[in-house]
């Protein structure tokens, strides 16, 4: 599956993102600068890593979803590319409209790094064919801003609709409804939290974030 | 260039004594101008010129085969082997942080992450020995938490992951904390970079964050005791943008990769002064640059602001011959500010201009050569009498199980999960064995099968009563903790934090201190790659002063040469022998327990025989390598016993052991003292029989203390002779190991 990294000023899990890419998905995945105005002829999979994008001027993820790449990004997230957003990731797909809601400083105001047990809701998704219904994930977070925030509409139809894709099985920062993770509504836009780049391979301690990467590569819709 | 009055009355406020300001005159044949007496002044301090500890480093080994770059430059780098080097060091930041801890902190990590990329290497991890005062206590709670959030702030946003490090806790550093920043950089043998200014028509780049005015003084203002007037130095702790830091990262290394730059160096104690003298001075050459050039972001700023401002996140870079524009088309993709601002020439003056002026002219030699101080080091008769103490009288507490979860408890020893959690560990989707797993971290190397492992120790109580046993058993410590996750110790950085170096005590520690270094890495095959000195860690309130104890802390660098070969100190599921490699203490010596239930900071240091270390050392990485181990723990404060349940803890699993007391031993020395030169492995049931004849045949003492017991959840431990048991549920240790630091941080 083609896939393009993006990197803005400020990145820092550009690398790894890169890395779990070419380990799983494609192995000539390549980086792209955030100001070029195009995606590389045939992207399949847009991958927007995690870090600090700007240095979280303004707010998280709020200037990097307005550099030059991200048009581009928006134009393919319409004609149905898939596009994986983690943590800073997900930020910048809140702050682009791509994907509702917002994502505000953990409950206890503190950053965390641990690993976080997340249920899987709809195994029905592009994002997650691979796994099991309900199956319990052990994937890292980290991060100071996770506490997932929208207006009570929007979650209640996100809920009815299936987009809530993640559940934390210990709220680590605050989320309404635990959600750790959502996707678009034509579930081909996943913005999540915690790190699955970070759990794909046993020598890091776990694989369990493996499940995306086959499930986008299997092109497995349960 | 004339100046006509004498700045010799005003010398102190250069950070120059009378005698200094003389010896300046007498090589220049003039009276300096004030901008030159203030760079003679910083590039003078111990902070940059090590007057006072310079003269006893000739003790420390600094070759071998493993070292491809030896102190002098940035970094040390140490090779591990298939093209690979490790670029790292240990800086301070001592006195910025006890005045403003979150920015004294951050830039504590910021500053020691642009010594490693000016090496050409990519920072890949941070470790951090920090020390504070009475855990109780509101200051020391503000203290830590900034520290913390200072580090977690830097660190996580630029993306280096914070692997280890220490937390202790000890009266002394009450006023005076102690942040010691390691950072370590992975890098091809052939990015190796200098900071040189190279040959003769060479320009010279200054890329990075404008110059303001923050962070004026700092060189001067560590090199000089703390006191309650040192608040009025906040402006002197420089202000940290870790997204700045991260372009200049990226940028100075795609420079690097691309063959375009011949030297480089980052502006850090000190500012641009230091770092083009010293550039200057390894180039051999001479310099002229124009200070109306330097970025800045204020107003109105005159060459001494513009030459010693300690503004953050700056580099200075000479590119190669023929490469200039490529460089500054190269720096423009990351936005930052770039400035051709001098160029080296063939004489051996350090020139600057400013409005058209010469404003500086000094020899480059004089800046880089800094008076040398051997000072007499006379041991304090008040620490001697506290060593030489008698401990018979000390009387064996009837619950010793309550003395277990007393020391588990104790603020130095409990778990710093709390803390780690605030850190990135996982960034850089490299770290193998995450902090307070194992006894050092571990980390893989991309595109091979190797690992790098890194620790930082020491035991400043050990230093204090014994500043010669104690300086060596902190290197010992760092070999041992490598080696029981199954790396092979490879060299040394050291921050040597003392107090003022003025006073015959300090002094004396200083020197036996460096020598105890060198002893040991010499005899343990870890030579010292550089470091750092941080000197004047006192704080004085009109007559009363309170000197830090004497506090080298050793960062030790290893490898794996197969980083899934190793071990963490959690007991693992099925039956398990567990063994003592070395031998039992029999004394209790300046131990932790001593102290905390005990209320005294005194005896002997336990000996330390460096031969047997390094039979410790080799027995440990034999078994692990011959696959009989994965298990494995140093005991350090608390002794054996707070090791075991360290252990079990780790594991979720019991255990039950037996230790036979030497003949004559007290029980409790057994339990808790700190002998050196030990370390517990579990072998799985059934492989005793060969763990035993390879100890045998490496000539490792060992001892089989008992089993760990899967399914069990209590840690049980009798002294046998002395009939003194303790059994205590897992669950009461957990909650006396996990409950401390979550409450000290807010």
């Amino acid at each position: 599956m083609k896939t393009a990294v993006i990197q803005f000023p400020g990145s820092n899990c550009d690398a790894d993102a890169l890395h779990a890419a070419r380990l799983t998905l494609d192995p000539d995945a390549q980086f792209v600068w955030h100001t070029e105005a195009g995606l590389p002829e045939g992207t399949e999979l847009v991958f927007l890593p995690g870090g600090f994008s700007y240095g979280d001027h303004l707010r998280s993820g709020a200037i990097a979803a307005r550099s030059p790449i991200m048009e581009a990004v928006k134009d393919h997230a319409e004609r149905g590319g898939f596009v994986l957003g983690v943590c800073n990731g997900f930020q910048v797909l809140t702050e682009s409209g791509l994907l509702p809601g917002a994502l505000s400083r953990n409950r206890d105001l503190h950053f965390h790094c641990a690993p976080v047990h997340l249920r899987v809701e709809n195994h029905h998704t592009a994002f997650t064919g691979a796994y099991e219904a309900n199956q319990v994930l052990e994937i890292p977070i980290a991060h100071g801003e996770g506490n997932y925030y929208a207006d009570p509409e929007t979650i209640a139809r996100l809920e009815a609709e299936g987009r809530v894709v993640f559940r934390y099985v210990d709220n680590p920062n605050g989320s309404l409804n635990d959600i750790a993770g959502i996707v678009s509504e034509g579930g081909n836009v996943l913005g999540m939290m915690p790190h699955p780049e970070r759990a794909v391979e046993l020598l890091l301690g776990s694989e369990d974030g493996l499940g995306i990467f086959a499930s986008l590569k299997a092109g497995v819709v349960k | 260039m004339s100046q006509t009055q004498s700045l010799r009355p005003q010398a102190a406020t250069f950070g120059l004594t009378e005698g200094e300001y003389d010896l300046l005159v007498d090589n220049i044949g003039r009276e300096p101008n004030a901008l030159e007496a203030a760079i003679v002044g910083a590039m003078w301090s111990e902070h940059c010129g090590y007057k006072n500890s310079r003269p006893l480093f000739r003790a420390f080994p600094t070759t071998g085969p493993q070292v491809l770059q030896g102190p002098g430059e940035n970094a040390g780098v140490v090779d591990i082997g298939e093209g690979w080097g490790v670029a790292f060091k240990m800086e301070s930041h001592n006195h910025p942080s006890a005045v403003e801890p979150v920015q004294g902190a951050a830039t504590g990590v910021g500053g020691i992450l642009r010594d490693i990329f000016a090496m050409g290497a990519r920072p890949f991890a941070v470790l951090d020995s920090l020390r504070f005062g009475n855990p109780d206590s509101p200051r020391t709670r503000f203290l830590l938490n900034g520290v913390v959030e200072g580090i977690s702030h830097y660190g996580n946003a630029i993306g280096v992951p914070t692997v280890g490090g220490e937390v202790t806790f000890h009266p002394s550093y009450q006023e005076n904390p102690l942040v010691n920043v390691m950072a370590l950089g992975l890098l091809r043998h052939e990015d190796l970079a200098k900071g040189t200014m190279g040959e003769v028509g060479n320009t010279i780049v200054y890329v990075g964050s404008k110059t303001g005015r923050d962070g004026l003084g700092g060189a001067v203002f560590s090199s000089a005791d703390l006191s309650a007037a040192s608040q009025a130095d906040r402006p002197a702790v420089q202000v940290g943008d870790p997204f700045m830091e991260k372009l200049l990262l990226e940028a100075t290394l795609e420079a690097i990769q691309a063959g375009v730059v011949a030297g480089v160096q980052d502006m850090g104690a000190a500012g641009l002064g230091s770092s083009t003298c010293e550039m200057a001075y390894r180039a051999g050459l001479g310099i002229t640059m124009d200070l109306d050039l330097v970025p800045t972001r204020e107003s109105g700023m005159v060459p001494m602001e513009l030459c010693l401002s300690e503004s953050q996140e700056r580099m200075i870079l000479v590119p190669v011959p023929g490469k200039e524009q490529e460089l500054l088309d190269l720096l423009a993709k990351w936005e930052l500010d770039v400035v051709t601002i001098g160029e080296v020439e063939a004489h051996d003056r350090y020139r600057l201009t400013w409005r058209g002026e010469v404003v500086c002219d000094l020899p480059v030699a004089l800046l880089n050569e800094a008076p040398k101080y051997t000072r007499e080091g006379v041991e304090s008769a008040d620490i001697r009498a506290k060593r030489e103490r008698d401990l018979g009288g000390v009387p064996v507490p009837g619950d010793l199980g309550a003395v277990l979860i007393d020391l588990l408890s104790h603020p130095t020893i409990a778990s710093k999960r709390p803390i780690f959690e605030r850190y990135d560990h996982q960034v850089m989707t490299n770290t193998v064995v995450v902090p307070g797993a194992a006894d050092a971290a571990v980390l893989r190397v991309k595109g091979s099968g190797m690992g790098v492992a890194a620790t930082s120790d020491c035991n400043p109580r050990f230093v204090y009563l014994d500043p010669y046993t104690g300086a060596a058993a902190a290197v010992a410590e760092a070999a041992r903790n490598l080696a029981c996750v199954g790396a092979t110790p490879l060299a040394i950085t050291d921050n040597l934090n003392f107090g003022n170096p003025h006073e015959p005590g300090v002094y004396f520690q200083l020197q036996q201190a460096v020598q105890g270094i060198a002893d040991a890495c010499r005899a343990l095959n870890t030579p010292v790659t550089g470091g750092n000195v941080s000197l004047y860690n006192q704080y004085t309130e009109g007559d009363h002063k309170v000197a830090i104890h004497p506090t080298p802390t050793i960062g030790m660098v290893g490898v794996l040469p197969d980083v899934t070969v190793r071990a963490t100190m959690n007991l693992k599921a099925g039956p398990h022998t567990l063994y003592l490699l070395g031998r039992h203490a029999t004394t209790l010596g300046a131990s932790q327990y001593l102290e905390t239930v005990h209320g005294l900071e005194a005896g002997r240091v336990p000996d330390l025989d460096l031969e047997l270390e390094k039979r410790v050392i080799e027995g440990t990485l034999a078994l692990i390598r011959a696959g009989l181990t994965t298990i494995a723990h140093d005991p350090s404060e608390g002794g054996l016993a707070v090791a075991l349940a360290e252990m079990a803890i780790a594991g979720g699993q019991g255990l039950k052991v037996e230790l036979r007391a030497p003949e004559g031993a007290r029980p409790d020395a057994v339990l808790f003292g700190e002998a050196h030169s030990r370390v517990v492995v579990a072998i799985p049931l059934g492989h005793e029989q060969a763990a035993q004849e390879l100890l045998d045949g490496l000539g490792v003492p060992y001892t089989a203390l008992g089993e760990s017991l899967g399914g069990s959840d209590r840690v049980t431990i009798s002294v046998t002779g002395a009939n003194v048991q303790l059994s205590v549920t897992l669950d009461a240790l957990k909650t006396a190991f996990e409950t401390p630091l979550r409450e000290i941080l807010a």
